[in-house]
């Protein structure tokens, strides 16, 4: 038996420098092969916390940057994540093609801003803004700016109103109302802005999401407004635009409290309009109450990060003070946005992807998400092993509601025709649409069984996320909000690159894996747990080295037991994008 | 061996290969749909025009999508003769395909994507000691920084870090905290008046003279009072490129007693003070500068989309504005007004600095200063009276303006119109308030403005201005608004909105200064 003995990497790369001192020189001969006959590829360390006093050539900076870089993920597996990996050939060139482009100099690149303009009239227009309206928006890094802007738009019409009234604004002060799913974004807007977040708790007759009883009892004077958001990140459920919109309205009658609501269609904004499902509502500015809508243009509207959208119904909704006016040489340019100069890349390819698919394609690729998303639920579901804790799987019953009978009608005539019969089923079967599923994003989120966590009580959740994430697979594995917390989920987000032949694997090692935990015993587990290393950027952070390590060693020890699933209740946030 | 094979004439080939029956059924049709065509522009989609304000319900090829979409795009302007702008333009290939590879790249997936989580520190590190941040991992010693998308979300953040920290000591000692304000120049860029207003801090401002374009130290130091949040300094001012004296604002602090933060927007200045003018004390080794932010995609030679925030040490940025967020198991630590965006940028930003150096850094920032000396000295001899400093007493920028004259006709918004014709982008400003309504025009020197192209620019200031000589009032100002009406982008623009037009509320409103671009 051999007894082994702990190694510290760290010892091992000093002991290792003081055999062959690394170079200190930084004298790099002008004149070299290939990038690896420097000296950067063996004898000197890439420069990582101070400028080097010399530079180095560019084929070798680009080589160490782009070896580095490997070590990153795969993107196209990484299914924690709502953000857009792939963009076709010609998207790519004109994304490379505009990359120096500024956003915010408008008086250089106009074609770049009548594109944006163009983007906004299309999106408004999607979501059914009125032609008796005047629909005004802009184009945002991402949801979360999007957010702030909305949000500071509702804070400022509520000041001007209690100002007009006469009454304190700031005792006690401004709050705002929205599900304790909110994405973190929501919160910030709150803490930032000095808003009170009126987070209302979910519950599984709310669909783990805003409950709009509940919202009720929480509306008051300094209420700024709602926070709706269509496509909960936990479980991809719509929240319930069209009640929260009639229980406010109930107020507006009994009390006289005008709350607007706007809604964080951060994910939902591309999907709901194109599906047949639909949203099972009318969440859009079809909704008088309605006034604002923002959409992240890196998630479903397949465009590579850094580009979201926010419009409002209406121009009168925009206070007239959060607006900055650019003078350029004689014209001038209104601005409201946090932040500036900023690529406009994304722009041009979100206007490509506009036109380029067009209704029908956008509706081709969500059909085939949630297509997709159906076939790993029912494939979770079949082992017996997992339940699924979201919906989209699920047939509307029928005669249930007024929208189920819609969404019958509109799989008629989508199959062309109500001419019944077996053939005709059959067909049905082969083009089956999400028409008579319960609406929602492609997001399969999934738990244990009650059944399989009685019989195998020491294989926790966490387990199988560390496991697949040997086989490259990043599932994560969350708690729910608050209230529900005590329940875990392991989520995937189907995008439009996840093909039927991934998921297919993707099964086949979801179901492995779980064969792997239950053929294990405890101790197995616990040494596994032990050993399953994550990768994780080697961050600084405010502490002392040696206090840090110890730290972290502690921290990574709790970590990998998978006693402790970080809970938003403990003020950590899920990062979910 | 050789075969020898006879070459078949039409009807034998075709007679040879078809039945009789499909010969006759050749069907004569026109392809209607065109979903195959000879090139893009034999297209129906070429004679249509593209879709403004719905989606259209059918598909486009994408080779036509990308062919007009780029047709499109070449109505943009050429950005080598954009002399208004301070943003980057130009970045060699290599970078540029580093940034291309990691377009697609969340950067706020630090989980999936932790080698570029990883190059973001190293750069907020290099960063950081360039502005001589105390370093140490020890807590509340070391110093703290980020990336942004620009200087915009870096001074929002900043404001946001000092007006709550502010509050909780104003809270602390049980005193009221509703009315905060921050003193600044009149000069400053619209963003702090944007950050002034979204976070509701009282603007106090410091207004610039005839003969001053940047802040007095002493009247500046007078305006604070207790319910000041912070002195922001400009290292760089948009209009004339001036550095601000923070050293004399921070010793007027020390020899009041006081302890006001002073927050450094270096947008500008922060990539060309160090290499310029190492000696200049304007960073953290004053010790009232608590935060310095700083545009990567300006002189940190990187296309836009990256700025950078540094805080002296974790006990200035507090507690409660940090939101820790828990992806897949790891705790990262963030204070950022976005969240998603690509990660291309910050890399871009670390293939700059160690494929530059400080010695490449030196050498570009060297030869800037050289031709706005240069560019200074020139039109000085043309008979303009130059507004910015020289020798890197300020930014590599030149502002100028014409000399005092009863009877000249036309003004520094007429040259600038002229020179426009000949396709030069530079801007003219009114200045900050309080100036008698100075005008003046503005050329930036960038990496990309070469001695050459100086001279070209020269040229043209001469001709237009020779042009102009001649032309009495009433030809000029028709002139004028001619090119207004059909050179410039901005003055055929139709998006603008009526409602927002001619707001009152900022320094613009007010007093006419003219918001500088960056």
């Amino acid at each position: 038996m051999s007894l082994g003995r702990h190694v510290d990497p760290e010892d091992i790369i000093h002991h290792l420098e003081s055999v062959r001192p690394l170079s200190k020189s930084t004298n790099n001969k002008p004149h070299h092969l290939t990038p690896y006959s420097t000296p950067y590829a063996s004898q000197q360390d890439i420069p990582k916390y101070e400028i080097p006093p010399e530079g180095a050539p560019s084929d070798t900076v680009y080589s160490m940057i782009n070896n580095e870089l490997d070590l990153d993920g795969r993107p196209n597996l990484n299914l924690a994540s709502f953000v857009g990996t792939y963009l076709d050939p010609n998207a790519h060139k004109l994304f490379t093609s505009n990359l120096s482009k500024n956003l915010a100099d408008n008086d250089e690149y106009p074609a770049l801003l009548s594109l944006s303009e163009r983007c906004v009239s299309i999106l408004a227009n999607l979501w059914g803004a009125s032609k008796s309206e005047h629909a005004i928006g802009s184009p945002t890094v991402g949801s979360s700016e999007a957010i702030h802007l909305a949000g500071l738009s509702l804070k400022r019409r509520w000041q001007a109103k209690m100002k007009a009234q006469g009454k304190n604004i700031h005792e006690p002060g401004p709050n705002i109302i929205m599900g304790s799913n909110a994405q973190v974004a929501l919160l910030k807007f709150a803490r930032y802005f000095e808003v009170e977040a009126r987070t209302v708790p979910v519950s599984e007759r709310s669909n783990h999401c805003l409950d709009p009883e509940l919202v009720r009892e929480r509306v008051d004077e300094n209420t700024i407004g709602v926070f709706v958001i269509l496509g909960s990140t936990y479980t991809g459920h719509y929240e319930p635009v069209e009640r929260v919109c009639e229980v406010l309205d109930e107020i507006q009658r009994e009390r006289g409290w005008d709350v607007h609501v706007h809604v964080d269609a951060a994910s939902g904004g591309f999907v709901a309009p194109f599906t047949l499902a639909g949203a099972g509502q009318k969440w859009n500015f079809e909704q008088p109450r309605v006034k604002s809508i923002n959409v992240s243009g890196h998630k479903y509207g397949l465009v590579t990060p850094g580009i979201g959208w926010i419009v409002w119904r209406d121009e009168k909704y925009l206070s007239e003070e959060l607006i900055f006016e650019l003078h350029y040489l004689g014209g001038t340019e209104k601005s409201y946005t946090l932040n500036f100069s900023r690529p406009g890349a994304q722009v041009v390819v979100q206007y490509y992807n506009l036109i380029h698919l067009g209704f029908g394609g956008y509706k081709e690729i969500m059909e085939n998400c949630l297509a997709n998303a159906r076939v790993l639920s029912r494939g979770l579901e079949e082992t017996g092993w997992y339940t699924c804790v979201s919906d989209i799987h699920r047939p509307v019953v029928k005669g249930s509601s007024g929208v189920a009978g819609k969404i019958k009608v509109a799989a008629e005539t989508f199959t062309g025709g109500s001419d019944g019969g077996k053939e005709k089923e059959e067909e049905e079967q082969e083009k089956e649409t999400s028409a008579g599923y319960t609406p929602g994003l492609p997001v399969v989120s999934f738990r244990f069984t009650d059944k399989f966590r009685k019989e195998f009580p020491h294989i926790k959740q966490e387990d199988v996320s560390l496991l697949l994430r040997a086989r490259q697979w990043i599932i994560p594995n969350y708690a729910l909000p608050p209230d529900e917390d005590k329940t875990e989920i392991l989520r995937v987000v189907i995008r439009e690159s996840m093909s039927f032949d991934l998921l297919d694997r993707l099964v086949t090692d979801i179901v492995q894996v779980t064969e792997q935990l239950i053929d294990h015993d405890e101790v197995d587990l616990s040494i596994m747990r032990k050993q399953g290393g994550r990768r994780r950027p080697n961050r600084k952070t405010g502490k002392g080295k040696k206090q840090d390590k110890d730290d972290q060693k502690d921290e990574s020890v709790r970590e990998r037991a998978g006693e402790e699933v970080k809970r938003l209740a403990g003020g950590i946030h899920r990062s979910v994008c | 061996m050789v075969h020898l094979s006879t070459i078949p004439d039409e009807n034998q080939a075709i007679n040879g290969k078809l039945a009789d029956g499909i010969k006759k059924a050749h069907l004569q049709l026109v392809n209607d749909d065109d979903s195959f065509t000879t090139s893009v522009y034999g297209s129906r989609f070429a004679a249509r025009d593209l879709p403004k304000h719905e989606m259209p319900e059918a598909e486009m090829s994408r080779d036509v999508a990308y062919r007009l979409i780029k047709d499109h795009l070449s109505l943009d302007g050429n950005p080598i003769l954009n002399l208004a702008s301070f943003v980057t333009t130009y970045m060699e290939e290599e970078a540029e395909k580093l940034m291309v590879e990691s377009f697609s790249k969340n950067f706020i997936d630090y989980e999936e994507y932790p080698q570029s989580a990883d190059i973001q520190n190293r750069c907020v590190s290099m960063i950081g000691r360039l502005f001589h941040a105390p370093t140490g991992v020890e807590e509340e010693v070391g110093a703290v920084g980020t990336s942004c998308v620009g200087s915009s979300e870096a001074i929002m953040l900043a404001v946001l870090a000092m007006k709550r920290r502010w509050k909780n000591k104003r809270i602390e000692e049980g005193k009221a905290y509703d009315r905060p304000n921050i003193v600044m120049s009149s000069a400053v860029q619209v963003c702090w008046e944007k950050a002034a207003r979204y976070f509701e801090v009282e603007e106090k401002l410091v207004y610039c003279t005839e003969e001053r374009y940047v802040i007095d130290p002493e009247e500046t130091v007078n305006l604070v009072d207790e319910n000041t949040i912070g002195i922001c300094a400009i290292l760089g001012t948009t209009y004339t490129g001036e550095y601000e004296d923070v050293k004399a604002v921070n010793d007027l602090l020390t020899k009041k007693g006081l302890n006001t933060p002073i927050h450094v927007d270096a947008a500008s200045g922060g990539f060309v003070v160090p290499f310029v003018v190492p000696d200049l004390e304007w960073d953290f080794r004053l010790e009232h500068v608590v935060s310095i932010n700083v545009s990567g995609h300006k002189y940190g030679l990187v296309y836009p989309g990256v700025g950078w925030v540094v805080w002296r040490s974790a006990e200035y940025l507090p507690q409660e504005l940090v939101f820790n967020i828990n992806y897949l198991g790891a705790d990262q630590a963030s204070f950022t007004l976005n969240f998603s965006k690509g990660a291309s940028q910050v890399i871009g930003q670390y293939y700059q600095l160690i494929r530059l150096g400080k010695h490449g850094y030196r050498a570009i920032m060297s030869n800037l200063t050289r031709t706005a000396n240069y560019l200074s000295d020139s039109l000085a001899a043309l008979g303009f009276i130059i507004m910015s400093k020289k020798s890197g007493e300020g930014l590599p920028l030149v502002a100028f303006r014409l000399q005092p004259q009863e009877d000249r006709n036309y003004d520094e918004f007429a040259l600038a119109h002229q020179l426009r014709v000949r396709g030069w982008v530079v801007p003219a400003y009114t200045m900050a308030p309080n100036t008698k309504n100075l005008k003046m025009l503005r050329v930036v020197v960038r990496e990309d403005f070469t001695r050459n192209r100086c001279d070209s620019l020269i040229t043209d200031i001469k001709q237009s201005q020779q042009l102009l000589e001649q032309m009495d009032r009433e030809s000029i100002k028709k002139q004028q608004e001619f090119i207004h009406k059909h050179n410039t982008s901005s003055g055929k623009a139709t998006h603008n909105h009526p409602k927002f037009r001619r707001e009152k509320h900022s320094i613009q409103g007010k007093t006419g200064k003219t918001h500088a671009i960056c």
